[in-house]
């Protein structure tokens, strides 16, 4: 884990106070809405559907059992006794009162957490891949590039009024589990011929009313020029982003207004004068970030434990088949803890259940937990001999749901239950969702399957991306959901396909079971997933499932 | 033709706790939908909304809506998924 050092602890100590003040003056009258309302986005603070709402960095995804324990104080002390983990890897919290807003940033402070730059036109919280630092196909580990760029990015004066927000990723996996292509910038960690450290930079991804799969801008970035060549991207952005239009000020749609090659041209001059003036990030701030990201010291003993209780436990061999993943200690493994119980909101986690896994993550897991952008939580290192105990606690918390990469593992946005932009309900269509499949008792034989809901087209819930991506709008004063297909959001990114048109609320489901229905009979083996069965046969024979009666007219 | 007026009530968020609110006919702010009162005519529905927007210590941004469009009942309500909105009062 990365510690604040006096400078960090000093500047998010003097934003509390700063932003206690600005509260204050704004109960008294001093502040209008108009102009308190720039101050309050800066520190993360939203007004939604029913109360504020305030929205928690947890930086690259990253934190330890005494964090997870305070936002679990934080849940029960200001809050309704939960939070909700978001598809940044934050977390954010439905019901603050304006005036003990300040209490709770206090709060956050007390273990070096706060809510800066969750929200405005700055560079936001940096996500990373969320089995940084513990997988088997990891080469190197994101986390200290993400700390290098969240110390540069945060409160950078240059860069607090973009045209619009900005997002930056990170991976050093053969595998992208960070959707780095979906970002401002993404960054791929890659080694050269020679053997060197750098990265495939990536820009122009985001999803959103106009989604686009990022474009390598370099191929292989030397490591040392990283902050130089980040800057220049952003001068040029910063300059030449559209500031007329809301809608077309992100970094993508420069990228697509200018052409990749004369952007990149405009960056490689930009980099040449930043590079120029740049004199390198000095060791007293590199080395401390490197050591903070040093693996745990592992406990190599191996024992039969798990084995043994595998061979009478089949509740626990089925969630060890999908909840596990290969780490690079073989004594090790990675535990994906499920947010997405049936019948329960995606990425909720009560205050008890916070507790749970921070005591797990101190009890077995070398203190570190992760948030997913699929809205579960990690925990990254846990010795494979302690599985069984690991599980026995999940399970009495109700964290023991076995659906990591199946249909039910269902990523949803708050949406209209929540949300102020929303213009129809992701929460209950998801529920729905996993609720009738359960029953069915299909999830397992359907197999791999990302559904994916977002309540607007702004696409928090990453719908485009998903093999089945579900959008909610509005159509004629009711809620309607229109379908996507065919959707990827590893490192070959697919922007899924509109099926047609939207389904009533009352619609989906049964549309979903047609759909769902359609790819168990043409599949050729149970072995062929939902999108290889997509990609196999293209979008017609789903169609005609999912639009029966719009087929016989066609063929009449 | 010009579309007809749909009668609407004014709502906004409570300044503290962000809560939905309405203004009724007495000119106060109530934390019940059904409190809030009906204007039929769109130049009155206009300046009573002026009015209530003088009120910035109070609340927070104030709009004219049909309260029978899908968002504000949910408003009126509270979220779907756990009943410790405005259902629980």
């Amino acid at each position: 884990m990365y510690i604040y050092n006096d400078f960090d602890e000093e500047f998010v100590r003097n934003r509390v106070d700063q932003f206690r003040d600005q509260i204050n003056r704004r109960i008294s009258g001093a502040l209008t809405e108009d102009e308190f309302k720039p101050l309050r986005l800066m520190n993360g603070l939203y007004l939604q559907l029913h109360a504020y709402m305030l929205r928690v960095a947890v930086p690259y995804g990253t934190l330890n059992g005494r964090q997870m324990r305070q936002l679990a104080y934080i849940a029960d002390r200001w809050d309704k006794g939960y939070g909700h983990f978001t598809t940044r890897q934050n977390i954010q919290y439905n019901w603050p009162k304006l005036n003990e807003v300040a209490d709770i940033l206090e709060a956050l402070a007390d273990v070096e957490m706060h809510a800066i730059q969750t929200s405005g036109n700055c560079i936001r919280n940096v996500t990373a891949d969320h089995f940084a630092g513990a997988s088997a196909d990891e080469f190197e580990d994101p986390r200290p590039t993400a700390e290098l760029l969240r110390q540069w990015s945060t409160d950078h004066p240059e860069f607090t009024y973009l045209p619009r927000k900005f997002k930056i990723a990170v991976s050093g996996a053969a595998h992208d589990r960070a959707v780095v292509r979906a970002h401002d910038i993404g960054l791929y960690l890659r080694r050269n011929d020679a053997g060197e450290a750098g990265y495939e930079v990536v820009i122009g991804g985001g999803l959103g009313r106009t989604p686009m799969v990022g474009k390598t801008v370099q191929e292989f970035l030397p490591k040392a020029d990283l902050l130089p060549y980040l800057e220049a991207v952003l001068k040029v952005y910063n300059l030449k982003g559209r500031r007329d239009n809301k809608y077309k000020a992100r970094i993508k749609i420069l990228v697509q207004e200018t052409g990749l090659d004369v952007l990149k041209a405009r960056i490689d001059a930009q980099f040449v004068i930043c590079k120029a003036s740049f004199k390198g990030v000095p060791d007293s701030i590199l080395a401390p970030i490197e050591a903070a990201f040093a693996p745990p010291v592992f406990n190599n003993t191996r024992s039969a434990a798990l084995d043994d209780a595998l061979s009478n436990d089949p509740l626990l061999q089925s969630w060890v088949d999908t909840n596990l993943a290969a780490h690079k200690n073989p004594a090790y493994t990675i535990v994906t803890v499920s947010l997405k119980a049936v019948g329960q909101t995606p990425g909720d986690a009560s205050s008890d259940q916070m507790r749970v896994l921070a005591a797990l993550a101190e009890d077995f897991g070398h203190d570190e937990l992760r948030v997913s952008h699929e809205q579960n939580i990690i925990l990254p290192h846990i010795r494979r001999a302690d599985i069984p105990q690991v599980y026995a606690r999940l399970r009495e918390a109700g964290l023991a749901t076995a659906n990591i990469g199946l249909l039910s593992d269902i990523i949803a946005c708050p949406g209209m239950d929540y949300c102020a932009l929303a213009t129809a309900r992701s929460i209950p269509v998801a529920k729905e969702i996993a609720v009738r499949f359960n029953e069915l008792k299909l999830e397992q034989d359907i197999g791999p399957l990302k559904i994916k809901i977002s309540g607007c087209i702004n696409a928090c819930g990453h719908h485009h991306v998903a093999h089945i991506g579900i959008l909610g709008l509005e159509k004629k004063g009711v809620e309607s959901y229109q379908i996507t297909l065919g959707g990827d959001a590893t490192q070959n990114m697919v922007v899924g396909k509109r099926a047609g048109p939207g389904f009533a609320a009352d619609e989906i489901l049964p549309a979903m079971e047609r759909l769902i229905g359609a790819y168990l009979d043409i599949r050729e083996d149970n072995s062929e997933t939902f999108l290889d069965t997509f990609r196999r046969l293209g979008d017609a024979p789903f169609k005609a499932a999912l639009y029966p009666v719009e087929e016989a007219k066609n063929a009449a | 033709m010009a579309r007809e007026f749909v009668p609407q009530i004014i709502t906004s968020n409570h300044l503290i706790e962000g809560d939905s609110i309405y203004l009724t006919e007495a000119g106060a702010w109530s934390r019940i939908a059904a409190d809030a009162m009906l204007l039929a005519n769109a130049e009155i529905a206009a300046t009573t909304l002026a009015t209530a927007n003088l009120q910035t210590d109070l609340h927070v941004g104030a709009y004219l809506a049909d309260a029978t469009h899908f968002r504000e009942t949910f408003r009126a309500v509270g979220p779907s998924n756990y009943f410790h909105g405005k259902q629980a009062v």
